[in-house]
């Protein structure tokens, strides 16, 4: 068994209207920002998996990425290894 | 009838569930979420509140809990399921009735009074409501705005379970597609519905619209218990 890290990136469905995103964007121009479009909010997951391998431990993140991080009708997820995201912890 | 409240760690409207059914002249129990037993009750609530602090997003974790693999049973064989506000997200997020509720287009948390369309009076949620009579009750919520992609929307109209909509002077408060309010599975026994039914249930209260659910259940109940002692 070996340890492996993950990062969960869970965002609301591209065409779903994201009201955080909305929000944030319509503050924007409070903080003479301008030129800023499409800002969307979504929410990230970090994970440690004790797993034979690299492979199954991969696979109990994909699953509970479906089943708990997201819901499929209105988000979208993408697992990666902490090792290749930034500042993952 | 009996009916059973479920209580998960959060849950604020389960005493107020336990009243009402029992004003509509039921017994009622609160059953409490570890245990995996809904005790052979009627009705199975799933009450408002804020369960696990609807942490993640509202109504997943509860989704976990030790008791939903009975009311999954319970739903399975036909019982009837009544899921309030965070009810309602917990059956969204269970997969026990479609949908998903996202944060309210207002970005607020919206309470109110407001008036529901009732789509239909041939369901064992509303065979107690007049024809045409709509309801008012109050909501209280931060995630109540009903989604589903399109072509499912039109599906679920299409199977006529479709059962509340929020209707004028009020009108919607939440962004929800097509004004929804509350939904069944495709059986009919499950519904999940985003206003507050038991905060309805007396005069004093402001209004006594919500008894008609409970009054409704009431006679289904009985209704299906003279059926399956004719069979």
């Amino acid at each position: 068994m070996s340890s492996h890290r993950f990062v969960v990136a869970v965002m609301p469905k591209p065409g779903i209207l994201d009201p955080q995103g909305r929000a944030v964007e319509q503050s924007l121009p409070h903080l003479d920002v301008s030129g800023v479009t499409d800002v969307r909010v979504g929410r990230r997951v970090e994970l440690t998996v004790e797993a034979p391998d690299m492979l199954a431990a991969r696979a109990i993140v994909e699953h509970l990425a479906s089943e708990v991080f997201a819901n499929p009708i209105i988000e979208t997820w993408e697992v990666a290894p902490a090792s290749l995201v930034a500042a993952a912890g | 009838m009996r009916v059973g409240v479920v209580v998960f760690p959060g849950s604020n409207c389960d005493r107020d569930a336990l009243h009402a059914a029992r004003l509509a002249g039921a017994e009622a129990e609160p059953l409490w979420h570890e245990t995996p037993d809904v005790r052979g009750v009627d009705l199975v609530v799933l009450p408002g509140g804020f369960a696990y602090g609807d942490y993640l997003r509202a109504g997943v974790l509860a989704r976990f809990s030790p008791i939903m693999g009975a009311v999954r049973d319970h739903a399975a064989a036909g019982g009837f399921i009544l899921g309030i506000c965070n009810g309602f997200q917990v059956l969204a997020e269970a997969g026990l009735v479609p949908g998903a509720l996202r944060r309210n287009s207002t970005l607020r948390f919206e309470h109110r009074w407001v008036r529901l369309a009732v789509e239909r009076t041939d369901s064992p949620f509303t065979r107690a409501v007049p024809p045409s009579r709509t309801l008012r009750m109050p909501i209280a919520h931060g995630e109540g705005n009903y989604y589903l992609p399109d072509d499912a929307l039109d599906a679920l109209e299409a199977r006529r379970d479709v059962l509340f909509r929020y209707a004028s002077p009020e009108g919607n408060p939440n962004g929800s597609s097509r004004d929804i309010a509350g939904v069944t599975d495709e059986g009919g026994r499950v519904c999940g519905l985003m206003p507050h039914p038991e905060r309805a249930a007396e005069a004093i209260l402001g209004s006594d619209d919500g008894m008609l659910l409970f009054r409704s259940l009431v006679e289904s109940v009985a209704i299906a218990g003279r059926a399956v002692t004719v069979a």
